[in-house]
């Protein structure tokens, strides 16, 4: 299989559904003369022109409500945001509008519409540029949110997303484009609300997503040096959930340690540790352990913002505390 | 302008105004729940500038669009079943009073966050514009909307890329009862619109011939491809913001002298005068609009409310 970045794992893709469909276009800013902030769609201007590639304002409300009224009008646009931080000035439109337009008209309208958001902190980049606010949005019905954690996984959610009917919202955490991955050959798509047991375990049973499924598969090969087999589960998708799987294995493993990058209080760990107790209480050894990101705004200093985020340390001692 | 115009003009917003004040009355008698925002005294706004459309072209409008849904020519059935949450509404009842839609007639729905449709309009027009379509988009939305940041924003948007939008303001003059010169630096809304290079001119909203010749120029203007068109029609609305509403904030005087220019008023006694209409044509219209206002409620009352199932249908495609 091929190695490439999660960054050419996405560039790819996008590139092949502006080239296989005349009704696909990419909103954003500086996604055009500037190549991309995280260059993913570098080049893309040169290929495809001003047309299919549009260069927005610093404006995000409009960039994200334009292409829900295209996509109503039956167009297939992509947008990417600059950062998950400023969605929030898109809330209105994502919340109260493209999540509901087809439930409130009766199911007239369709949003087919990708949105694109780079999330999560680690890249020195202080506290409004550090957040991972994918739970929120997955708290609204009428949006998907996805959130791949490998190369391959980005291809082939990317390729479903861009081909689903409603409105997505694809979560790139910001470390993750320069990791590599084997990514098979030609196209394919993973459909949405399918989680992946990335490794078999017979102990635990480890619960994440995004970037910080790396952490857990570090963790679980450690942990396997001292005779703890883990497995390994990544969501990759937050709504739909896909809690069959979790439960499933839970119920081989009986304990569970659910790990995500932000803060615990109101967030989607949370949620995933209640369906569990809901679904898996008489199968448990242990209390569901928790590991998650420390309570605060993301700081500056290279140490404190180290210490706010979660590691493979933080899961191994998460994990141990169930033994 | 011709008399068979002028007639349909009438008739419209006799029909718009007899839905409002069965819809008030449906609404005491519990029918109706949730918000009702009335169109009454605002007809001639809604009329003139519709009639300036065609068929295929797009309207985004606001919570206060029943008037905007008839003139459009949705059912009148169909529309009141949906104020009565019923399985026959335009919305299968899962919209209400503030979010009528209706697909086949481009009528893309109405908006209850104010300036909330504007992005959205600019989004039908930018699809137009992206397919070489010769259809036009019509945004409506009243003057509460116009310190949004959506509004600057699709403005912004539309005119750099001269997409095909006509921005009608509705200006009743409170944004629910605030005036919009207590709080606005430039309460006069078309004003605003150089800000971003948009054509853009003042019409009196309760005069339906003036408005429909304004609206006539700014759809020329948005269909040839110069860019979008703000047209502010300054209206009132006789009624509260809401059912709910007490009208603390503006006079009986006001109200008074802005009734004295009810457009329905306004375009029968020109009419008249003209020798353009007879008492019996006009009695003729006003059955007429009674006859489908009673047709409409008959049809809401009749059906059914959505079947359980339906709570989980269409939250996705």
């Amino acid at each position: 299989m091929p190695v490439m970045t999660y960054r050419e794992a996405l560039a790819l893709t996008l590139r092949e559904a502006l080239q296989e469909d005349e009704r696909v276009f990419i909103m954003g800013e500086d996604i055009g003369a500037y190549g991309g902030t995280y260059a993913v769609t570098r080049g893309f201007l040169a290929e495809f022109g001003e047309r299919r590639i549009r260069d927005m304002p610093i404006a995000e409300s409009i960039i994200v409500g334009s292409a829900v009224g295209a996509a109503m009008a039956g167009l297939r646009p992509v947008v990417e945001l600059m950062t998950i931080n400023f969605s929030l000035l898109a809330m209105d439109q994502i919340v109260n509008h493209a999540a509901k337009v087809r439930y409130m008209s009766g199911g007239q309208v369709k949003v087919p519409l990708v949105i694109r958001v780079p999330s999560g902190g680690g890249n020195l980049l202080g506290a409004q540029h550090s957040q991972s606010l994918e739970g929120w949005y997955a708290h609204v019905p009428g949006l998907k949110v996805v959130a791949p954690s490998t190369p391959a996984d980005a291809r082939g959610l990317l390729r479903a997303a861009l081909r689903d009917d409603n409105t997505v919202l694809f979560v790139e955490n910001a470390l993750l484009y320069g990791t590599k991955g084997e990514v098979p050959e030609g196209k394919y798509e993973i459909p949405l609300g399918r989680a992946d047991i990335k490794r078999a375990g017979s102990q635990v049973t480890l619960v994440s997503y995004s970037r910080l499924v790396l952490s857990c598969l570090e963790a679980a090969q450690r942990l396997a040096g001292e005779g703890i087999e883990v497995e390994v589960i990544d969501l990759r998708s937050l709504r739909p959930l896909d809690m069959d799987t979790v439960l499933a294995s839970v119920k081989r493993t009986r304990r569970a340690v659910v790990a995500e990058e932000t803060w615990k209080t109101g967030g989607f760990g949370g949620e995933v540790i209640s369906l569990i107790y809901e679904g898996a209480f008489d199968h448990l050894d242990a209390p569901v352990g928790w590991v998650a990101g420390a309570e605060v705004p993301m700081p500056y200093a290279r140490n404190l913002e180290k210490a706010a985020l979660p590691t493979a340390d933080d899961v191994i001692k998460a994990v141990k505390k169930l033994f | 302008m011709d008399k068979a115009r002028l007639l349909e003009f009438l008739r419209q917003m006799l029909l718009i105004r007899r839905f409002e004040e069965k819809s008030a009355e449906m609404y005491a008698r519990g029918k109706i729940g949730g918000f009702l925002h009335l169109y009454i005294g605002q007809e001639a706004t809604g009329v003139g500038v519709i009639a300036a459309l065609r068929p295929e072209d797009h309207i985004v409008t606001t919570y206060r669009e029943h008037g905007h849904a008839l003139a459009r020519g949705l059912e009148p059935g169909a529309i009141m079943a949906e104020l009565f949450g019923k399985a026959t509404g335009v919305s299968h009842g899962k919209g209400g009073s503030m979010h009528l839609f209706d697909a086949s007639k481009n009528f893309w729905g109405g908006y209850a966050i104010v300036a909330g449709g504007m992005p959205i309009a600019v989004g039908l027009a930018l699809a137009a514009q992206y397919r070489g379509e010769a259809r036009i988009v019509l945004n409506i939305f009243g003057d509460g909307a116009v310190n949004e940041g959506e509004f600057h924003e699709a403005l912004n948007l539309a005119s750099v890329w001269k997409l095909p939008v006509l921005f009608l303001c509705e200006n009743n003059l409170y944004a629910m009862g605030t005036a919009i010169a207590r709080v606005s630096a430039v309460p006069e809304v078309y004003r605003r619109a150089a800000a971003y290079d948009i054509p853009a001119q003042r019409v009196d909203g309760q005069d339906v011939e003036a408005v429909y010749e304004a609206a006539q120029a700014a759809v020329e203007q948005v269909r040839s491809g110069r860019g979008p068109y703000l047209l502010e029609a300054v209206t009132y609305r006789f009624r509260g913001h809401s059912m709910a509403d007490a009208v603390l904030y503006r006079t009986r005087e006001e109200e008074e002298q802005w009734k004295a220019r009810d457009p329905i008023e306004l375009l029968r006694r020109r009419l008249e005068k003209d020798g353009q209409l007879t008492g019996p044509e006009l009695a003729a219209l006003q059955a007429e609009a009674e006859q489908v206002v009673a047709a409409a409620v008959a049809f809401a009352e009749a059906s059914p409310p959505p079947p359980p199932e339906a709570l989980y249908e269409d939250v996705y495609a």
